[in-house]
């Protein structure tokens, strides 16, 4: 019976993603495309859930529901409404799309069936990770463990990634002069009482809620990737009520430039510790006397690196494309 | 009929949505629903790794007592950052945009090309 309401959740939510990707091809509005992006974002999370992918659900939840969101709309301008509000894409790009469309559906015909225990996929390191980690690494989450320990290498690329991004939207919007510019969305947005007294009161439970995504990472869905930018959420929200400068009132931009840097120097300084302390790059266990302490010791800093890198990386940008405006 | 149902469909709805990003960006005129094309190209990508991921009567991989059957948290893990990464990614691509409106006074490919740049001293 759970398996027969698992299929049916998934054909729906399946349809719903087809759909609300139709709408996107059709629309030629950026606000509205924006808008469907988000709707689209939330449909394939709870696919995510349906899944057992809770934390990527989570980050999808945090990142493309509401962040992807703030971003796209915060470039969109009036002028950008199109002549011609909805029509269908050309026959040539649609010929080339179903042409494409049909090679990979011939690929797929050699893929495993959806949940078959018996798929190479789970027969390779996935046992050792879901068997070892409880003894090794010492906390609940797996994918915690490998994000953060087994493949800590990548998880720093990763966070050095994120902080490159952030530096280059930094870079590229720097010489924007602040203009007078109300015509925006969002301005609207703040001049509403109804969701102003509502969204001031939700702001300190956001940051809260972050804290404990933050800290609570190891033992269930969560940690510092979907904690960072909870938090960047919670303050992009009074960005987007009193406006970015308000919102830099609160934490001052050079201070945010500098929180977007030490969130990685946080991570490879840890790396380093482990190296002083007679282990290799990354290897938590040498950072205490048992190697489980070390772990959870090493995993809770790292995340934490990550977790100020994501955050500040998220309110930069939000500042980086609202600059100037009031 | 569960038994069977969801079968390859994940994939075919997974190359689909892909069809669905290609088309837009390749269609798109206007520079931010390419952008939102490119995501939903890239969520195809996603949904395809956690598709192969799941484990039928599988649970979510946090260790419990009493719970022996997990599904894959590879894939997890993977798109996890993929998704951070990938906002971070559309950002620049967002700023980029910005700074194209900026010289040309518009997003639309179109006008561009019909365009010689306006105020050429604020392109750094």
């Amino acid at each position: 019976m759970g398996q027969l309401i698992n299929v049916v959740m998934d054909l729906g939510l399946l349809a719903m993603l087809v759909i609300s990707a139709l709408m996107i091809i059709r629309n030629h509005s950026p606000l509205t495309v924006a808008i469907l992006s988000g709707i689209y974002s939330l449909v394939i999370c709870t696919l995510f859930v349906i899944m057992d992918a809770v934390d990527v659900a989570f980050t999808e939840a945090a990142v493309g529901a509401s962040i992807s969101t703030v971003l796209i709309m915060a470039v969109v301008k009036p002028g950008d409404e199109p002549v011609l509000k909805a029509s269908w894409p050309s026959a040539a790009s649609v010929f080339l799309g179903i042409a494409t469309g049909l090679l990979l559906v011939y690929g797929t015909f050699d893929m495993p069936w959806y949940g078959d225990p018996s798929a190479p996929i789970h027969h390779h390191l996935a046992p050792r990770f879901l068997g070892q980690s409880g003894t090794e690494i010492g906390i609940p989450n797996v994918v915690t463990s490998v994000l953060s320990s087994y493949r800590g290498y990548d998880t720093l690329g990763e966070v050095v990634v994120i902080f490159t991004a952030g530096t280059a939207v930094l870079i590229l919007l720097a010489g924007d002069l602040p203009v007078e510019d109300k015509s925006r969305v969002v301005v609207q947005l703040a001049s509403n009482s109804i969701i102003k007294t509502i969204l001031i009161r939700i702001i300190p439970l956001v940051i809260l809620f972050a804290l404990y995504v933050q800290f609570h990472g190891d033992y269930g869905p969560g940690g510092g990737f979907q904690a960072g930018v909870i938090f960047g959420a919670g303050l992009i929200t009074h960005g987007l009520l009193s406006g970015s400068g308000k919102m830099l009132e609160v934490i001052n931009e050079k201070w945010v430039t500098i929180g977007m840097a030490s969130g990685v120097l946080i991570y490879g300084f840890v790396g380093v510790a482990a190296l002083l302390l007679g282990g290799e790059f990354l290897n938590y266990s040498v950072l205490a006397e048992s190697s489980t302490t070390g772990q959870h010791v090493g995993i809770l800093i790292i995340e934490i690196g990550v977790g100020v890198t994501v955050a500040f990386t998220m309110i930069s940008l939000f500042a980086s494309f609202n600059r100037g405006r009031p | 009929m569960s038994e069977t149902l969801p079968g390859l469909l994940n994939y075919w709805v997974a190359v689909t949505l892909f069809v669905f990003g290609l088309i837009i960006v390749i269609d798109s005129r206007n520079m931010i629903k390419k952008l939102v094309g490119l995501n939903i190209f890239q969520s195809a990508v996603f949904l395809l790794f956690i598709t192969m991921g799941k484990v039928t009567d599988g649970n979510a991989p946090i260790l419990a007592e009493g719970v022996n059957n997990f599904s894959n948290p590879l894939p997890h893990v993977l798109i996890l950052t993929a998704i951070v990464v990938g906002v971070a990614t559309t950002a620049v691509g967002l700023a980029l945009v910005s700074r194209i409106r900026k010289a040309y006074g518009t997003i639309h490919e179109d006008e561009i090309y019909d365009k010689p740049e306006i105020e050429p001293e604020l392109v750094p």
